[in-house]
């Protein structure tokens, strides 16, 4: 049933007519803007899955999403974002466990019932429907009156800009456009959340970021709820308000993407969001939420993530760009390095230097200064600040 | 520009030889004798050929009385020539078909005309002979039989016929059997089409979208009969259906059916269609099973995130797009049943009998190739009729039938 309450979808015209000459996306969007209560609230509590009774892709879940968040679920393939993202559509069922969405369990709800736009990586359009057809179907079933359709198709193609696009099919489009129209189709009906599974994994780089931009203004604007899925740090890092970084079907660390790079939880996270040198070693004293660890032939002064205890092996993470090379000042850390290797890679040299007995520690220096007058094979020394130097528990 | 068109000129050449064998095979086995056929439909100088003085002379007769005196002198004098070359069975044999009785008359004239060449009058020694020579009918059945190019038996084919100034009248009750034989033949097919697709769509879906392994199986079991010999299939069909066969056995014994009240599942219109079904499902499968194979599955779920129901999503998702494999296998399985014989031939009893059957007993039993090629020339025009307007609908080009 369409819930009247819903309509509130209605552009104001004069706002509409003020902005369109300038970027009629961004005044349709304030017109949808009026209705973001109605965005939802998500709970993954416990939630276990396996396909074949043995191995659990998913062996319990728990995340809590707020409404209007944009929530990326990022990890490799295979981690078990996709199977997270159907469950919460409904297309698959948990083995134990159970989602919430406002407070209420949807443990009954068939997928058309969720009230879930939803986003396919390879689109998913009805190739036999006009762009119009395909935007007025959810609407059509809804028993939607035909002006009022129109009127919200034709607002939903003004959103992702392809006005005057109602009559083609989708095969007459290109594939950015298929995706806007995809995008379009997952919204057109104001559902309460938006689900996206790598929707830009088809496109390619530059249309990727041009989309990515879009797709995170759209989301802001309307409000809406978004669980978006990728195995790209980067889009996740561009479009989320948080990020869950997944591994093995469990979540590693759910925060914001500054937290997630400042901050990483474990030596997963530290690996796979950002670049990241790995030292690894033992723990020989420890300060407070300082300590010392003995890496190789050195002993480095570093930040614990979580309490450590004397003898503990561990990971230390310390982004390349957080060294600073021949330091002028001196640094809580600083050891005396060999210049194996140096990369120009536009804005920045990676230089890849020998440290502690360990020949893959690389530093990023910008480029304003050249290469700094540094050659391979030269002696150099580097360091970096303790709080800069995270030592995270080992895995495995 | 030359260069290129000798080279052009050189591939057209190498591949019109690759294809020669097979262009003189289907010239020698299906074009020629097609053509050799629907020329039989219409032309027949077998007539014309045995009796040229008689036709010219009937040529210059008004057919509103009796021919002269001179006319029934030359048709005498040709009947009896044939006779003796033993050419005359045939003839009367055509001119039989058009006017009954004539068959008879004809040998039994040519018969006493040679034991006695009339003295006087021709014409009173035939009408002695045998009275039909009085009739006008007789002599305008001779012309008409004369005739080389003839609608005959396309009028025929459609149970009409023409009367004695040659206007198209429609045959006597008694005669008349061939178009609800054809209005039968194609209900018989549609109902065969529609059976076919209520049991394919499903079949055919879950070929398409089950786990590769399980479709595997089931496909293996769609082809396991189209592999089995077709008089295999249909006769255990017979074992199956007939009055102590299986079924009703199991009918009997189950109590459901009395003793005295076997069903008559067979040697009809039951047998018939359920044995086609059986033989033609394939066709429908098939074609269905290589379109829905096409279909993203992602199709039904986005259907279902947008808010369809099941049945919303198969009817306005699913069912348009698989309509390409829908309107081949029922093209290719209605173009079958139409034309089907051996089937309804063996299972088929004396009311499931299909047009096929009489185009059968005018090949072999009545030897009116005529008859029998314009009814084959009547189910050909049907079949192109049905792909005039199906290109018109969907588009040759859109039908898949495998791949
Ligand atoms: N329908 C399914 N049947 C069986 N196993 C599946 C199915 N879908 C996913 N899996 C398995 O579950 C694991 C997680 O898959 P998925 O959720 O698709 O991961 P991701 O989206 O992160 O790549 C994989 O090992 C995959 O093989
Ligand atoms: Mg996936």
């Amino acid at each position: 049933m369409w819930k009247s309450s819903r309509l509130g979808w209605r552009g104001n015209s004069s706002t509409s007519d003020r902005w369109s000459g300038v970027d009629g996306g961004a005044a349709a969007r304030s017109g949808m803007n009026q209705k973001k209560t109605t965005s939802a609230h998500i709970e993954f509590i416990d939630i276990a899955k396996t396909y074949d009774g043995g191995t659990m892709v998913l062996p319990g879940v728990n995340l809590a999403i707020g409404s209007g968040e944009f929530m990326t679920l990022l990890g490799p393939s295979g981690s078990g974002k996709t199977t997270c993202l159907m469950i919460l559509a409904g297309f698959e069922m948990p083995t134990s466990g159970e989602i919430r969405v406002n407070g209420e369990s949807v443990h009954k709800l068939p997928p058309r019932k969720r009230d879930m736009g939803m986003v396919f990586q390879n689109y998913a359009l009805f190739p036999h429907m006009t762009v119009g057809r395909n935007l007025s179907f959810p609407l059509e079933v809804r028993g939607m009156a035909p002006g009022e359709r129109a009127r919200r198709v034709g607002r939903a193609l003004e959103i992702v800009r392809l006005e005057g696009y109602g009559d083609r099919r989708p095969g007459q489009l290109s594939g950015g456009q298929q995706q806007r129209v995809a995008i379009a189709r997952a919204l057109v009906f104001e559902p309460g959340v938006v689900l996206m599974d790598e929707p830009l994994g088809a496109l390619d780089r530059r249309l990727r970021e041009e989309l990515q931009l879009e797709i995170r203004s759209i989301q802001r604007e309307l409000g809406v709820t978004m669980v978006y899925v990728t195995h790209d740090q980067q889009e996740a890092m561009t479009l989320s308000d948080r990020i869950a970084v997944f591994n093995e079907g469990r979540i590693q660390q759910a925060a914001a993407p500054e937290t997630l790079y400042e901050e990483p939880a474990t030596e997963f996270v530290a690996r796979f969001v950002g670049d990241n040198n790995l030292l690894r070693g033992t723990v020989r004293a420890v300060d407070g939420e300082l300590c010392s660890v003995a890496v190789g032939d050195g002993l480095v002064e570093a930040f614990m993530v979580e309490p450590l205890a004397v003898g503990d092996s561990t990971v230390l993470a310390i982004r390349p760009e957080r060294v600073a090379l021949s330091p002028s000042i001196e640094y809580s850390n600083s050891v005396a390095a060999g210049v194996e290797d140096m990369v120009f890679q536009g804005d920045h040299w990676r230089i890849r230097v020998s440290v502690f007995g360990e020949s893959d520690f690389f530093v990023k220096i910008p480029n304003f200064i050249g290469q700094g007058g540094i050659l391979p094979g030269d002696r150099v020394r580097i360091g970096w600040t303790t709080i800069d130097c995270r030592a995270l528990p080992a895995s495995g | 520009m030359a260069i290129a068109l000798k080279r052009w000129n050189r591939q057209a050449l190498g591949a019109a030889l690759l294809v020669a064998p097979l262009a003189i095979f289907v010239a020698v086995t299906f074009v020629a004798p097609l053509a050799a056929m629907l020329v039989r439909s219409v032309y027949q100088p077998a007539v014309a050929e045995a009796l040229p003085e008689t036709l010219a002379a009937l040529a210059e007769w008004d057919g509103d009385s009796l021919p002269d005196e001179e006319t029934f002198r030359i048709a005498g004098a040709e009947f009896v020539a044939l006779d003796e070359r033993r050419a005359l069975g045939s003839v009367a044999t055509r001119v039989n078909r058009l006017q009954s009785g004539m068959r008879s008359t004809l040998l039994g004239t040519a018969r006493s005309l040679a034991a006695e060449t009339p003295a006087a009058s021709w014409r009173e020694a035939m009408i002695a002979a045998d009275a039909d020579w009085g009739a006008i009918e007789s002599w305008l059945a001779i012309r008409r039989a004369g005739e080389v190019i003839t609608p005959r038996y396309y009028l025929n084919a459609l149970d009409l016929d023409r009367g004695g100034a040659g206007e198209i009248v429609v045959q006597p009750e008694d005669r008349r059997i061939y178009v609800s034989l054809l209005l039968r033949t194609l209900l018989i097919s549609i109902a065969i089409t529609g059976i076919c697709l209520l049991l394919a769509y499903p079949l055919a879906w879950l070929l398409a979208h089950a786990r590769p392994r399980r479709a595997g199986l089931l496909l293996l079991l769609v082809l396991v009969p189209f592999w089995t010999s077709l008089l295999v299939r249909t006769t255990s069909w017979i074992v199956l259906l007939q009055n102590q066969g299986v079924i009703n056995d199991l009918l009997v014994t189950l109590g459901i059916v009395a003793e005295q009240q076997r069903l008559a599942l067979i040697y009809n219109m039951t047998g018939t269609i359920v044995a086609m079904v059986h033989v033609l499902l394939p066709f429908m499968i098939l074609p269905l099973y290589s379109i829905m194979r096409t279909i993203p599955e992602r199709h039904m779920q986005a259907a279902a995130s947008l808010g369809a129901s099941h049945w919303q999503a198969l009817r306005r998702v699913y069912w348009p797009q698989s309509l390409p494999g829908v309107a081949a296998g029922s093209l290719l399985v209605f173009i079958l049943s139409i034309g089907y014989y051996i089937t309804p031939a063996l299972v088929g009893g004396r009311t499931g009998q299909l047009i096929s059957s009489m185009i059968a007993y005018h090949m072999e039993q009545s030897l009116n190739w005529g008859l029998a090629a314009a009814l084959g020339g009547i189910l050909l025009l049907l079949v192109g009729t049905l792909f005039f307007i199906y290109d018109r609908l969907v588009g040759i080009d859109r039908m898949r039938l495998g791949g």
